[in-house]
């Protein structure tokens, strides 16, 4: 029980990437064509963070994992018969909006307050997990405001690893440039890792651990607690997908040297 | 000056999502339901849908790349599906749904891994209906997949039935394998020598036990019984060659040989001694009646998920036809809707989905009865127990009286006293729904999958010449040929054809088909966009036509509807099955229409999705009514001789030189007569005088009424046509091709 921590990992849900995903503006602001209609997934990145989270919980007994989720409590409920299947958790939904576009300061300091409430959380032993980008617009900062609001100030983020180590420090391997990783120690408890993969696959469905999960799934959705989210004078002027970019030239009997530089010239370019 | 009013016309924002058909196929308040089609949504489009897409179809044997196929099932809880809690499962109580949602599931990328993922609860399934605790002990929880921390293989099964050696003169209806006594030492259990030949046998490359029909071939053991054969019994155990399938390839199948030697307490369901007799407790009918009224209802199933998986990747190719080509700039009506700017197109389309929706209402209602209907079962069978009734034949005599209080209870009107005694007798609950069972069983197998196969080809011509190839998005071309196995096996429709002619007459059973009549006409009266006042009135006729044919011969004095004579009764059960499918496909969308308000993302844009589905009802019950009133009037007319020049009949026409006398008083009348004889005796080239409907101007008045109750059901083929061309589907399909 030495290394027991309480993770809380908040996670957003987004429209499944292979949908048709058309941007429209809509009387409260920018949004996605038909947006409540179309399947949502559990946001890529907090996924991740999901998944490294019931890793850790399980290598140290005693250990407990939340899920605070805000959004629509019914699509919540539908991303939840695939997500609860994955790993052990406890559910923390929040009804509110749906999409990429509410201001994150609101975002956050729904999302702190949710966090700080949690019955049984001990918040000397939290790690706040998040993802360190979102599906969404993913404004980017979110879970460092949520973690300033909890009084958090060790945060890592493009979090590839974490080892907890015997005394309760633990070792961050974070992103940098050119593909490497930054090392990081940190003395201990509490922290903000907001993901980027991990080094984890995504666990297959397990119905057993989603029945199990559901037990408590059920009864939190339906307490599920309304917040609505002040704009704080946010406004959109324009939002658009990225542009697709392909540039496709039909070149013969190049060399794989040749091949190579060109490559390593274009990558230099962008 | 009139005027019409034009209602606002809502349109279906997206492709039917999760939250529409856990309402319409009723599981929303079921979370472990939701959640198992979600695990074996998962395994289908990513592990099923690389196989495929890898090449693994074009090999009859059984790979090792298909063997991580069951390790998906197991990993993800399909397998687990058909267990208990207490055996390894998730879900508590009948699981007929279940594994009808998980086989649509994955069926819809792949019929193969849906049969392979349904033999293995075959094989359990006499088990799990008839066998003794410990049989139900040992085997489910030895087919469980591993619990956390236990590390084991679970065990496969095969059901091997009566399927012949081919072309050696075996009839089919018979058993033949055989079982012997081997051993019998006194105060000792036999032991049992059993000997049989599979063929077509699903899973046998892998399988741990097998479940075998045999027949008594000694005196020392009466009638027949199902015996389970595991791989380690003493003697042969041959799995056989692999079947050469041309559909199917993701499943397992061949032709095995067991010579085995086996204990007693094998035989399913136990025995006794009698006399120095071996008397199993259930013959192998009495097993396998219990297990295909349940195991018949996926396979129909499968066929309405290739449909339905058809229409996104049609819609995208359709779309998608010209874009690329010189004359087609993006903004141009060319590029934007490609081949749907035809009418033509978008009618075909209408047709495979319209056929789809039905085949899954029909589908998941048979599912859902059969769960309704296994606690009752056993609910009727403790009651004659209790009773003292004991056997077959004296538990449908015991019944009779209950059928007669279904009967009544059906005649009576909501509000009447009398109903409540009748609703709460669990015996009038049982033949009720038996009764239902009995035909809309047979009616999903036969219907879902013979008409299914025929629109799966439609289905196939809609992507053009790409349709046929390997390459085709979703798998079509695969789908349509794997159909029809699904046609053929488990039953194949002949088999259905011949349940249904006995059902479909049961008394039971046409009480509640008469109600179900007046619910058409009901909902028709509030919905009359639905087709329901269409298919009441083609329920009518086919009621009229059945109760006439009852009566009828033929010229010969042959009794028409006989069970010989199956060019009636299998006709006429074909036109059944296609009222039965558009009745449950009304009902589906009317439940959703009240209670998709209720849930906040079926809500999203409901109106268009009604307004949808309800066209598609509309343009299925008028097909579903043609079908009825072609195939209700060759059987009433068909059977009548044609009147010939030569025979009696012609002596009513009307002389040519009459109708000149009759025209002066009654002017007009010989625009009238259309059989009309010259002088000289000459007649009109036609094949004799038009045939008299004298005694049949009922039907033709019911037949009447159907065409013209088919007013609208055009009108509501082009709205949902226009749907068709609107509707948003996924940027991509969401597994390979």
């Amino acid at each position: 029980m030495a290394n027991a921590v309480h993770i809380v990992v908040c996670a957003g849900i987004v429209p499944d990437p292979l949908q048709t995903l058309e941007p429209i503006t809509g009387p409260n602001g920018p949004g996605l064509k038909n947006e409540m209609v179309l399947p949502a997934v559990l946001d890529p990145w907090a996924a991740s963070a999901l998944y490294e989270a019931a890793n850790l919980a399980a290598k140290n007994p005693g250990s407990k994992v939340w899920l605070v989720s805000l959004g629509p409590k019914a699509k919540l409920q539908q991303v939840m018969m695939t997500a609860a299947q994955k790993v052990p958790f406890e559910l923390v939904p929040i009804d509110g909006p749906i999409g990429g576009f509410p201001d994150a300061h609101s975002t956050a300091a729904v999302l702190a307050e949710s966090i700080a409430a949690l019955p049984g959380l001990d918040r000397d032993r939290l790690l706040l997990f998040g993802g360190w980008e979102s599906a969404t617009r993913g404004a980017g900062v979110t879970l460092q405001l949520v973690g300033e609001r909890l009084g958090i100030t060790d945060q890592f983020y493009g979090v590839d690893q974490i080892d907890l180590r015997d005394d309760g420090s633990f070792e961050v391997l974070e992103r940098v440039e050119g593909g490497k990783h930054q090392v990081s120690v940190c003395a201990g408890t509490p922290a903000v890792l907001g993901w980027a993969t991990g080094n984890l696959a995504e666990p297959r469905n397990n119905p057993q651990t989603g029945m199990a999960n559901m037990r408590t799934i059920m009864p939190a959705l339906q307490k599920a607690r309304p917040a609505t989210l002040a704009p704080n004078g946010l406004r959109y002027v324009s939002v658009s997908l990225p542009k697709q970019q392909r540039t496709t030239r039909v070149v013969k009997d190049l060399t794989p040297d040749e091949i190579a530089a060109e490559l390593v010239e274009w990558i230099g370019a962008e | 000056m009139g005027s019409v009013a034009v209602t606002e016309m809502k349109t279906m924002l997206t492709l039917p999502g999760d939250a529409v058909r856990q309402i319409q196929w009723r599981y929303a308040d079921r979370f472990d339901l939701q959640m198992l089609v979600q695990s074996a949504r998962a395994v289908a489009r990513g592990t099923v849908a690389r196989l495929v897409a890898a090449g693994e179809r074009n090999t009859h044997e059984w790979t090792p790349a298909k063997g991580e196929m069951l390790e998906a099932f197991d990993r993800s809880g399909v397998t687990a599906a058909f267990m208990e809690p207490e055996e390894g499962g998730f879900i508590a109580g009948p699981k007929n749904l279940a594994l009808a949602l998980s086989a649509f599931e994955l069926a819809w990328v792949d019929g193969g891994a849906a049969t392979a993922s349904l033999a293995s609860f075959l094989a359990l399934s006499p088990i799990h209906e008839r066998g003794t605790q410990q049989q139900v002990t040992r085997y489910k929880t030895l087919a469980a997949p591993p619990q956390p921390g236990e590390d084991r293989k679970p065990w496969r099964g095969a059901f091997a039935l009566t399927e012949p050696i081919p072309y050696v003169g075996v009839d089919t209806g018979m058993l033949n394998g055989k079982v012997r006594v081997a051993e019998w030492k006194d105060g000792e259990e036999p032991w049992l020598q059993i000997d049989k030949r599979g063929r077509f046998i699903t899973n046998i490359a892998f399988a741990n036990f097998v479940t075998a029909a045999v027949g008594s071939d000694d005196p020392r053991i009466k009638g027949s019984c199902v015996v389970i054969l595991e791989e380690g019994d003493e003697g042969t155990f041959d799995r056989g060659t692999p079947t050469k399938k041309l559909v199917h390839q993701l499943s397992s199948t061949g032709d095995p040989i067991f010579s085995l030697k086996v204990p007693a307490h094998r035989i399913v369901g136990g025995y006794t001694v009698k006399d120095g007799v071996i008397v199993p407790n259930f013959n192998h009918g009495e097993v396998l009646e219990a297990v295909f009224r349940r195991t018949r209802v996926p396979v129909g199933l499968m066929t309405a998920a290739k449909l339905l998986s058809a229409v996104e990747p049609v819609i995208r190719y359709q779309r998608e036809r010209f874009r690329g080509a010189e004359g087609s700039k993006p903004g141009s009506v060319r590029y934007e809707q490609g081949i749907q700017q035809r009418e033509d197109a978008l009618h075909r389309l209408v047709d495979v989905w319209a056929t789809g929706e039905a085949a899954a209402s029909l589908g998941f209602a048979a599912a859902r009865l059969f769960d309704e209907l296994d606690p009752l079962e056993k609910q009727k069978n403790a009651i004659l127990k209790e009773r003292g009734v004991q056997g077959g034949r004296a538990a449908i005599k015991a019944l009779k009286e209950s059928e007669q209080r279904a009967i009544e209870l059906l005649s009576l009107r909501e509000g009447d006293p009398r109903r409540a005694p009748l609703e709460a007798d669990p015996l009038v609950d049982f033949v009720l729904k038996d009764a239902e069972a009995n035909v809309i069983c047979p009616a999903t197998k036969l219907w879902n999958t013979g008409h299914g196969a025929n629109m799966m080809r439609e289905a196939v011509s809609l992507m053009g010449g790409y349709g046929i190839t390997e390459d085709c998005p979703g798998f079509l071309a695969n789908k349509w040929m794997d159909a029809q196995l699904e046609a053929t096996y488990e039953g194949p429709e002949a088999v259905q054809r011949r349940q249904l002619t006995v059902t479909m007459t049961s008394e039971v059973f046409l009480a509640q088909f008469c109600a179900w009549t007046a619910e058409m006409r009901r909902i028709a009266s509030d919905r009359p966009g639905t087709g329901a006042c269409t298919l009441a009135s083609a329920m009518h006729l086919w009621l009229w036509t059945l109760n006439y044919l009852k009566k009828a011969t033929d010229p010969g004095g042959n009794k028409l509807y006989h069970g010989q004579r199956q060019g009636v009764t299998f006709a006429l059960a074909d036109a059944l099955c296609w009222l039965l499918a558009s009745r449950c496909q009304i009902l589906d969308v009317l439940e959703l229409e009240a209670r998709g308000p209720d849930d906040p993302v079926a809500s999203e844009g409901l109106a268009g999705t009604v307004q949808f589905l309800s066209d598609l009802c509309h343009a299925q019950a008028a097909q579903a009514a043609g079908e009825a009133s072609r195939i209700c009037g060759e059987l009433v007319f068909g059977y009548s001789p044609h009147p010939s020049w030569q025979d009696e009949a012609h002596r009513g026409c009307f002389l040519l030189s009459e109708l000149e006398e009759y025209e002066e008083t009654m002017p007009g009348i010989s625009a009238f007569a259309v059989d009309v004889l010259a002088a000289d005796g000459s007649h009109p080239l036609k094949a004799g005088p038009c045939a008299s409907c004298v005694g049949n101007s009922e039907f033709l008045r019911l037949q009447n009424k159907l065409t013209t109750c088919l007013s609208g059901a055009r009108l509501a083929k082009d709205r949902a046509a226009e749907t068709v061309s609107k509707v948003m589907i996924p940027a991509a399909l969401d597994y390979p091709a």
